[in-house]
């Protein structure tokens, strides 16, 4: 039986779909079954990012409406067989989908995968719900920025009234040279604000785009900074507790630190 | 017959009179004695006006058996009734009293788009996030970082009092009064504690510690908690 997961921000743009494509991509990497749904109705995207768009024949709310079998709708990745995805509709009427069927769908295939990753329209309207509805557990994305914090706030207090765990924390596009000048908020008074628990911290990082315009999520790559942070929260998903932002972000701080305890790297 | 005993009690204090009521015969026989007594007692044509505060004891008289009451005693020479005393409450007078009286404690974080509104004391045991708001009819107590909104005093109350182990909201609210948090960044304050001074009817921040010195009745919040 596998395990649902939500991503959401509340504010619009700040990285779910991408959030959602690269943990997705790293948990398969990792060697789990991995299924995606894309719920941001009208406009999705995942496909895109996943470079899946020419795939798609069936859509979320042909399976809704009972038109074919779930499985049906599910498309395999070009990259491995453990990841598909459902895509979202682009035409139909976003009515379709209601908390209710969601969670059946959402049910029936935690029969067959190990995760289930829910990207989260924008917002706190119906579209949220829909996606909140069936899932286990919530990842909040934010970027080091007073707006996107403030949705996160909100959106973690809906949460906070769901049947489920207590949301966990990405903070996405983080830029530490505005930080030490002081034009970013930091990490620490982030989670500070929000006291949820951090599950990552992704750099601002222009392979992200480049990856997403060609369709092949970043955490393909064996060493950009952004497909460390996120295989990085792969396995923090997974149960092990890899240290937060060392890796991610001072990688020249940790390397010298060792040397300095002398442990060889 | 046994002379009925005297159902008013009549005595001079540095304010005034002070009119004992029997709270054993009916309220019928206060009333005409009040009247008796008052019109026999034709004091010296004297132009000030007398204070009188009355003793009820143990009974309780209904707000139009009040108002009789005073203009009985206005009716007679120079006296205006102060105040009415009563050990009694009713019911309802007991559960309202009782329900401003009580702290009421929360754990969480009131976050963005959040509110927390109650009657009495609010002891907070979390954050109030930018966005999130508190609100009592008494005094509000964080226990954690104040930076969104809170209003203490709802229904009025001027000194009631709001205090936060890190103050940093955007906007205080006591009773009528508001003060917000300037436009430019600041940074918070620990340990303080808002409260309205009537000088200058401004909301003012001090330490807590000096804040309860002009606020007494802070120190009943202790009684209030133990039996909460
Ligand atoms: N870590 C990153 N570094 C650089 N660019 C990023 C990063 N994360 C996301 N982006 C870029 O930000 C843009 C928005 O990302 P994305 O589409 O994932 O956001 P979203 O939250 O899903 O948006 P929407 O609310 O519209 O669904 C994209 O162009 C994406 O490539
Ligand atoms: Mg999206």
């Amino acid at each position: 039986m596998g395990e649902a997961i939500v991503v959401t921000s509340g504010k619009g743009g700040v990285g779910k779909t991408t959030t959602t494509a690269n943990i997705g991509t790293a948990l398969a990497l990792l060697g789990n079954k991995v299924c995606l749904i894309d719920t941001d109705i009208g406009l999705r995207n995942l496909d895109v990012v996943m470079g899946l768009e020419n795939r798609i024949i069936f859509d979320l709310v042909d399976v809704v409406q009972n038109r074919i079998k779930l499985k049906q709708g599910l498309i395999p990745d070009k990259r491995f067989d453990c990841l598909q995805l459902l895509p979202a509709a682009q035409t139909s009427d976003k009515s379709e989908l209601s908390p209710k069927r969601m969670k059946e769908i959402v049910e029936e295939l935690k029969q067959d995968f190990d995760y289930i990753i829910i990207d989260c329209p924008a917002g706190i309207e119906q579209g949220f719900k829909n996606a909140v509805a069936g899932a286990d557990k919530a990842v909040v994305v934010t970027n080091p920025e007073k707006s996107s914090i403030r949705d996160a706030d909100r959106i973690i207090g809906l949460l906070e009234q769901e049947d489920m765990e207590p949301p966990k924390l990405i903070v996405n596009r983080m830029k530490n040279h505005m930080v030490k000048t002081g034009d970013m908020v930091d990490v620490d008074d982030i989670v500070n604000l929000l006291s949820i628990d951090l599950l990552g911290v992704v750099a601002d990082d222009e392979e992200v785009i480049k990856a997403s315009n060609i369709g092949e999520p970043v955490a393909l790559q064996p060493n950009s900074k952004a497909s460390l942070a996120y295989r990085n929260i792969a396995r923090r998903i997974l149960g092990e507790s890899v240290p937060l932002l060392s890796l991610e972000e001072e990688q020249g701080l940790l390397a010298k630190m060792k040397r300095f305890f002398g442990i060889r790297t | 017959m046994i002379a009925s005993k005297q159902k008013i009690a009549i005595k001079g204090t540095r304010h005034g009179l002070t009119l004992q009521l029997d709270d054993q015969c009916s309220y019928k026989e206060i009333l005409g004695e009040l009247d008796e007594k008052l019109s026999s007692n034709n004091q010296a044509e004297d132009d000030q006006l007398i204070n009188v505060t009355i003793q009820l004891g143990n009974r309780y008289l209904t707000q139009e058996q009040k108002d009789a009451l005073k203009k009985v005693i206005r009716e007679k020479q120079h006296l205006v009734v102060d105040s009415i005393e009563s050990n009694l409450i009713t019911k309802e007078e007991a559960k309202e009293w009782k329900k401003h009286a009580e702290v009421k404690p929360f754990v969480k974080v009131v976050r963005s788009g959040q509110v927390i509104n109650i009657e009495g004391d609010l002891l907070l045991i979390g954050d109030v996030n930018p966005g999130g708001k508190v609100m009592a009819t008494g005094n509000i107590f964080i226990m954690g970082s104040l930076r969104g909104i809170a209003h203490a005093g709802v229904d009025g109350d001027e000194k009631a009092v709001i205090s936060a182990s890190f103050m940093k909201p955007s906007q205080l609210r006591i009773s009528d009064s508001i003060s917000q948090a300037p436009d430019y960044e600041t940074d918070g304050v620990y340990m303080e504690c808002a409260y309205l001074d009537e000088k200058v009817s401004k909301i003012l921040m001090e330490r807590l510690q000096d804040v309860i010195k002009k606020r007494p009745d802070l120190s009943s919040f202790e009684r209030r908690m133990l039996n909460g």
